[in-house]
């Protein structure tokens, strides 16, 4: 299999946007394609391998001897990609305006194997001749997919995890089976796809400090889940406003991972510095100060920086608070009930909770209806800050995946404004010929003392495919303006279509004109019954954002 | 010798030619006119007399009407006019059925105006034929070196393989109406695929005219016609802009394939939102341009307008006199 098959998947992945039709690709390519080159495609989709001695620079000035630098600049100007550029001006051998076709895909291509194994045993000098020897013989994609290998950043959309459900699918088996082994395997994956294909048993997972899949909760559905479920079954925590990680502390070896796998240890050495236990934790990462968790914009600054400097850890400190228990110095927990995980994971923070590290207390609760009080209002402090409740069965194991019925989040009721159409945008992909990408505002006072609106949000889901249609059906026929892909519509107090919209929560913000900015809003309702002057306006949401940052003991959810 | 700058002038209006008085694809309505070919930014209505290839005019009038022109005058290719001393032939540009390129004789001197071109076999129009000359008027729409067309040959088994993938979305492929589409029908024929093609309203009576002038494009049916499932797994082909339209919606789950020379240039395929972008051109690439030229060694190249500027490096780095023309109002951001 020569590195032209390599070239056409990098090719079709760049250009499918869906994540289906992402997986299929790849299920066809693992499938199709022999070791170990599909091993090696695999390590370059994942950011797996380095080719430290190849360097984008030198490709250019190698391209630009071989064309002219002037001629290069120009290319380069307008294609606005290094790689790309050098790949589409290298001169081809035989740059006859009518080769046969097919001739382009000559014997002479080099297996995508070759390629990474010749460079691995590479010094400078050599590995430079070597891809110019290869960029002689590849067409254009062939080029393309050479230099982007070589030089890092793939970028056609692919992660690790979706690679790795292409792989489940390959072998008929879970994404978190693979997800499991993972860490312990190495390019070009040969016992991986033995073990995918029935040839072999699976691979070890015993590399300390992996990580292990994570197990995710349903939405709870109130009126179907909590007339079948019993409260004593289930212990209740509150749903922090962080993201999820989990932090392993194994072996002398420390690793703090997104719930994907994907090791983000580098932005947090300040927690990474206080994991002083054997063992591997689930929780919620926040900044916390004093035992008390920070905003999620200011923890988004913290995930924003590859590499934070003193001043914003000193400013954001990052903390972890623990809810879960997977395993300890005693080995792995994770077929354990809860109720012991829980047992385990008090005693492992017993006398090592700090300022970085606490735990998620248990939230006391006899009855639903009791529960949905707490969660309704929540006590002031901590409480007030969560986006909700946690259910977690008591007798339920660790279990990957999003198994149904042992974790449940109910989440409190989003807050609801109704707002004004402003602006539409065509949608990607199958929404392609849909105004589905909607920009919404509220009233306010213009410097000249009429009202206007103001732009406070965009939302592209929320609707079902007949009020979709209905939407671009009114955006066509009330079309104000154009600008490039946007159109204005027509909003006036006297008309225009409110938009009822949902949302999770309420950030400052001195991006926006509006001066804040909307957590996951929604369309919720349309509502082409209520006069577009009657929505909402900009000072009500000001008031509900002070309610917000005060907490919502201060004042009830929805305006 | 007469000097070539005083037998063709860039003028608002196009290139002119004083001695015979008549200009040569003229973006505005002038007296007289050569037409180079039937593309809608070279074949414009409104002009008193006009002179083209039968094919061209038979593209003006299906598309301004039979009254397009005061009067028209046929020229085969190779077959010559005469305006006081001025000698006027057509030769092929294997551009689109019908194109030509203008070879301007007076006295002793030969300037060719090339229209669009391109040197690719191309089964629905003759192919290119080198004219020698003193002076070679070419575009230079893909003029930089990054713009290298692969074989349609290969495009085109890149979109059979993609449909052979996907058996239950449709296909749904943008291409120009005129040259494009039918060159694209000629070229699935060509490479084996039988099936009916369907087509969008707008390509129907292109289509018509070229199987007219003898280019077999196979059994097609409008999509107008074709149920929701009845589409999957057919190639549809349609203009580029109805793509984006609620037109597209008829199909299931399309695949979407622009067909162009500005598909080699990933961020532009991206920005247009194609999955399957193809690189396929009805005009000269880098590697034909230069090819060209070096060819023919014209004593002058003049560049009508395009990226003219790394042309004219090429031209001084193969010690070739060049001048650019910076005509514009030619568009070729559709092609
Ligand atoms: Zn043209
Ligand atoms: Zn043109």
């Amino acid at each position: 299999m020569s590195l032209s098959a390599f070239a056409a998947l990098l090719d079709r992945l760049a250009f499918t946007p869906s994540r289906r039709g992402k997986l299929a690709l790849l299920q066809a390519h693992f499938a199709a394609t022999p070791d170990p080159d599909r091993g090696y495609a695999l390590a370059a989709l994942t950011g797996a391998l380095d080719f430290p001695h190849v360097k984008a620079q030198a490709i250019r000035r190698a391209a630009e001897a071989r064309v002219d630098p002037a001629l290069f600049a120009w290319s380069y100007d307008f294609v606005g990609d290094l790689a790309e550029t050098a790949a589409l001006i290298w001169p081809a051998p035989n740059a006859a305006p009518n080769p046969a076709p097919g001739a382009v895909t000559g014997a002479a291509t080099p297996a995508l194997s070759e390629v990474v194994e010749a460079l691995a045993g590479s010094g400078r000098g050599e590995a430079q001749a070597r891809v110019e020897a290869w960029l002689d013989r590849l067409d254009a994609t062939g080029r393309w997919a050479l230099l982007k290998l070589i030089t890092g950043g793939l970028r056609v959309g692919v992660s690790a995890a979706l690679a790795r459900q292409a792989l489940a699918q390959l072998g008929g088996i879970e994404a978190t089976a693979v997800e499991e082994i993972w860490a312990g395997l190495r390019p070009p994956y040969l016992d991986l796809f033995a073990w995918l294909e029935g040839r072999g048993a699976p691979p070890r997972a015993e590399a300390p400090g992996r990580f292990r899949p994570v197990m995710l909760a349903q939405p709870l559905d109130e009126t179907r889940d909590l007339a079948s479920l019993r409260p004593e079954d289930y212990a209740a925590e509150w749903k922090w406003d962080g993201i999820r990680v989990q932090v392993v502390s194994e072996g002398g070896r420390r690793e703090i991972y997104s719930r994907t796998g994907d090791a983000i240890s580098g932005a947090f050495p300040d927690l990474l510095d206080a994991l002083a236990f054997e063992g591997v934790i689930d929780g919620e990462l926040l900044v916390l100060r004093e035992g008390r968790a920070g905003t999620f914009a200011e923890l988004q600054t913290r995930l924003n920086r590859k590499v934070p400097s003193r001043a914003l850890m000193a400013d954001r400190p990052a903390g972890l608070r623990a809810y879960d228990i997977l395993a300890d110095e005693t080995g792995d927990l994770r077929g354990l009930a809860f109720a012991e995980r829980r047992v385990r994971l008090e005693r492992l923070l017993t006398g090592r909770t700090c300022a970085r590290l606490d735990l998620s207390p248990l939230v006391p609760f006899t009855s639903w209806r009791d529960l949905a009080a707490l969660r309704g209002a929540p006590p002031e402090g901590e409480a007030a800050k969560a986006e909700g409740l946690m259910l977690k069965r008591w007798d339920a194991p660790y279990l990957a995946g999003r198994p149904r019925g042992p974790w449940f989040k109910w989440k409190r009721d989003p807050f609801l404004i109704d707002a004004v159409l402003l602006y539409a945008q065509r949608g990607h992909g199958k929404r392609s010929s849909y105004y589905s990408d909607f920009t919404f505002g509220v009233w306010t006072q213009s410097p000249g003392g009429g009202r206007v609106l103001a732009p406070v949000g965009k939302a592209y889901f929320g609707f079902t495919d007949a009020e979709l249609k209905a939407l671009d059906a009114f955006v066509r026929e009330h079309t104000e303006a154009r600008f490039g892909p946007l159109r204005q519509v027509r909003a006036t107090p006297d008309f225009g279509l409110v938009l009822e919209v949902a949302f999770e929560g309420l950030q400052r913000s001195s991006r926006h004109k509006a001066g804040l900015a909307m957590r996951f809003p929604r369309i919720h309702r349309i509502r082409w019954d209520k006069p577009a002057g009657e929505a909402d306006d900009l000072a009500s949401l000001h008031a509900l954002l002070a309610r917000i940052e005060r907490g919502p003991s201060a004042g009830v959810p929805a305006p | 010798m007469v000097r070539p700058a005083s037998v063709l002038v860039p003028r608002p209006a196009g290139l002119y030619c004083p001695p015979a008085d008549l200009y040569i694809d003229p973006i505005t309505p002038v007296d007289r006119a050569v037409i180079t070919h039937g593309h809608a930014d070279h074949a414009r209505p409104g002009h008193g007399a006009v002179a083209a290839t039968p094919q061209t005019l038979a593209i003006m009038a299906e598309r301004y009407g039979a009254d397009f022109a005061g009067s028209v005058q046929p020229l085969a290719y190779g077959e010559t006019f005469t305006r006081d001393g001025v000698e006027i032939t057509l030769h092929p540009a294997g551009h689109v059925l019908g194109s030509a390129q203008a070879a301007i004789r007076y006295r002793g001197l030969t300037l060719v105006v090339s229209g669009d071109y391109k040197r690719r076999r191309d089964p629905t129009c003759a192919p290119f034929e080198p004219v020698p000359c003193h002076v070679f008027v070419t575009e230079a729409t893909f003029g930089l070196p990054v713009f290298r067309h692969p074989p349609a040959e290969v495009e085109i088994a890149r979109l059979l393989a993609a449909r052979a993938e996907a058996p239950g979305r449709a296909v749904l492929v943008g291409a120009y109406a005129l040259g494009k589409a039918q060159r694209l029908i000629a070229l699935l024929r060509q490479a084996g695929h039988e099936a009916p093609i369907a087509v969008h309203g707008a390509l129907e009576r292109l289509n018509a005219l070229y199987a007219r002038f003898g280019v077999e494009l196979g059994p097609l049916e409008p999509v107008s016609g074709l149920s929701r499932e009845a589409l999957a797994g057919v190639i549809s082909l349609a203009p580029p802009g109805a793509l984006t339209t609620p037109w597209r919606r008829r199909f299931p789950d399309p695949l979407t394939a622009v067909a162009s020379g500005w598909m080699g240039v990933r961020a532009r395929a991206r920005q247009r939102g194609v999955e399957l972008p193809l690189i396929v051109s009805d005009h000269a690439d880098w590697d034909e341009l230069t090819a060209t030229l070096a060819e023919l060694r014209p004593e002058e190249v003049w560049i009508t307008h395009g990226r003219e500027e790394a042309l004219l490096r090429w031209c001084e780095l193969h010690g070739q006199k060049a001048r650019a023309l910076a005509m514009v109002g030619y568009d070729e951001e559709g092609e």
